[in-house]
């Protein structure tokens, strides 16, 4: 169980990264936030807790690997990368406009610090993860981990059962797969446009171990992680139960939010939601 | 008798090249890591595999994965070769190869085996005749299109040991003429003149060199020169070479064995229209799929044989101005 303390520092984080996330899309005009608000407490929890990694020190070479497969979530990995460190936070307010670090997908020839690869063609992260694991485990027989997300909509994508096929039978165990479950894609709920459930039977099949989890309680999340480390021989996905939007009381359970920026006056109710003032909205914001 | 013969050309798969060049680069390269899909023996990555099998990682039927594993694995240091057929290759997984590895400009090489009609009785479906055209479109990509086995063994070395990013290199099912030996110089990104010639130039890649071959010497009996060019590197692509030829023979007739869109004779056309414009024609797959045959006699059927690459050069060369 995590203490009280860490829980406030976690809670903390995750609020300041959905504030960022709708500072930054609401500059740019357009973005993901619904996406991105759904791991927020994820990439918390995985960046503050279980990542081996050294912000100040990107390349460090023992650090473990974090892919974003769902790469359209990339403002709350930009806002979680400012948050640990890894480049200036005021940078974040470029991202998606001309000659910004903060490319509208994550963009690995932009060089923003904390980027492992260029990723938001869906489906195709994964496979990038179960390369490194089976590089890292098979071939330099080291204990760095791998970390990818992947969104359940992407899940629909064939080359992901390529990839998860490929990684049970490599019995990738430094390998974790985080699904958020947030049921929701663009054309609307998952299991209408293309049903991707039973999930956990699904993987179990592949030869992972899923464990489920519940997306935004980090004590919830916090296990999963801690358990995904024990599992041996075979790799782990963490089925992260969320909801799209979450945290903001309009986006919530709106496919509609999945690519589009909030206007004014909807930024301004998400940050007064979040507990921030109104005038953080424009703080520090080049005119 | 077979034409080929008459010049004591060895007949050899360009694939034999690419498994030689793999074990080789395997000792000097303890980071060379191979992926294959199912389809070892045929790309000859089988003479890596069986040395290296603690190297060499099966993906199984699943040719978008492997791309992406492959890309995986550059990102920690390895010097991933991934090979299956060209239609696998650059067709099935072309968003993988162009999302993930190019745009990363992750240290793949990919070996597109079966490149041509060389894979001859299975028909269309295996037949690649698009991936000049798809592969060349890649930013940060480098293509080799090697004449036979020899040129295919030093393409796939200077592929590993020359270049840092991707590199896509088209070799052949079917034994092709041995044109080139140990010592034939390869220059990435640099054209290889075959012989010198007055009157026309006949740009070809892959099998299609030794084709062009034949043909010079039905032309030159009827008094007509011809330059040739083994354009083993479609990109970047040898301007200088193009433009020079362009200049000196006044006519250029490329010829593939690939569809007549988008292939070498577009990436050729493409430099002489900006550098110095001559009549052109083009050799090649007229826009329509393979079928069941043996590659020779696919070859006469598309009209790829030397006698019509003859014809096509004379034709040319009476529209020179």
């Amino acid at each position: 169980m995590l203490d009280d303390n860490d829980l406030q520092k976690y809670s903390e984080i995750a609020r300041r990264i959905r504030f960022d996330v709708i500072k930054m899309t609401y500059h740019a005009g357009s973005g993901h936030p619904g996406g991105s608000m759904s791991i927020a407490e994820i990439l918390t929890i995985l960046y503050f807790k279980h990542l081996a990694h050294r912000p100040s020190e990107p390349h460090w070479e023992n650090r473990d690997r974090v892919i974003l497969s769902k790469g359209h979530a990339c403002p709350a990995l930009y806002a979680v990368l400012a948050e640990a460190g890894y480049y200036p936070r005021d940078e974040m307010w470029t991202l998606r406009k001309f000659g910004s670090r903060l490319q509208g997908h994550p963009a690995l020839d932009k060089g923003l610090p904390g980027i492992e690869v260029s990723t938001g063609s869906l489906g195709q992260g994964i496979s990038i993860a179960v390369g490194i694991a089976l590089s890292f485990k098979h071939l330099d027989n080291n204990h760095r981990r791998v970390y990818t997300i992947l969104g359940d909509g992407e899940i629909e994508e064939g080359q992901v059962w390529e990839a998860f096929m490929a990684a049970g039978h490599y019995h990738l165990d430094n390998l974790v797969a985080i699904i958020d479950n947030n049921d929701l894609q663009i054309d609307g709920f998952v299991s209408d446009v293309m049903n991707v459930h039973p999930i956990f039977d699904k993987m179990k099949a592949f030869n992972w171990y899923p464990i489920v989890a519940e997306g935004h309680d980090f004590n919830s999340l916090n296990n999963a992680f801690e358990q995904a480390k024990q599992v041996k021989g075979m790799p782990v996905t963490i089925i992260a139960k969320t909801v799209k939007g979450k945290g903001i009381s309009y986006m919530e359970n709106v496919a509609g939010w999945h690519g589009k920026a909030p206007n004014r006056e909807l930024a301004i109710k998400a940050v007064e939601e979040l507990g921030f003032p109104q005038s953080a909205l424009d703080k520090d914001i080049a005119k | 008798m077979n034409i080929y013969e008459r010049h004591d050309w060895k007949m050899v798969p360009s694939r034999n090249g690419f498994g030689r060049a793999l074990t080789e680069l395997a000792e000097r390269h303890p980071e060379l890591v191979v992926i294959g899909a199912d389809l070892t023996e045929s790309t000859r990555a089988n003479y890596f595999s069986e040395k290296y099998p603690d190297r060499f990682f099966n993906a199984g039927i699943a040719e978008q994965n492997a791309a992406g594993m492959a890309a995986g694995l550059a990102l920690t240091g390895k010097i991933p070769v991934f090979s299956t057929y060209g239609v696998f290759a650059a067709g099935r997984a072309f968003d993988q190869i162009r999302t993930t590895i190019c745009y990363s400009n992750a240290n793949v090489k990919i070996g597109g085996a079966h490149g041509g009609l060389s894979v001859g009785p299975d028909g269309a479906t295996h037949q690649a005749l698009e991936e000049i055209a798809l592969i060349r479109v890649l930013p940060h990509m480098t293509l080799f299109t090697p004449a036979d086995d020899e040129e295919t063994r030093k393409a796939t070395i200077a592929a590993v040991e020359q270049i840092n990013g991707p590199v896509y290199i088209r070799f052949g099912r079917a034994p092709v003429p041995s044109i080139t030996d140990e010592s034939t110089p390869f220059e990435v990104g640099k054209a290889r003149i075959v012989k010198d010639g007055e009157d026309i130039t006949i740009i070809a890649c892959g099998a299609m060199v030794a084709e062009s071959i034949l043909a010079s010497e039905i032309l030159e009996r009827d008094g007509i020169s011809v330059r040739i060019i083994d354009m083993h590197t479609i990109k970047p692509i040898d301007r200088q070479a193009i433009e020079e030829s362009a200049r000196k023979t006044g006519a250029i007739l490329t010829v593939e064995e690939h569809q007549i869109e988008g292939g070498l004779g577009g990436a050729v056309a493409e430099v002489v229209v900006r550098t110095y414009p001559v009549p052109m024609d083009f050799v090649a797959v007229n826009d329509r799929f393979g079928e069941s045959g043996e590659p020779m006699e696919l070859i006469k059927k598309f009209e790829l044989d030397y006698e019509s690459i003859a014809r096509k050069a004379r034709e040319l060369s009476k529209k020179k101005a």
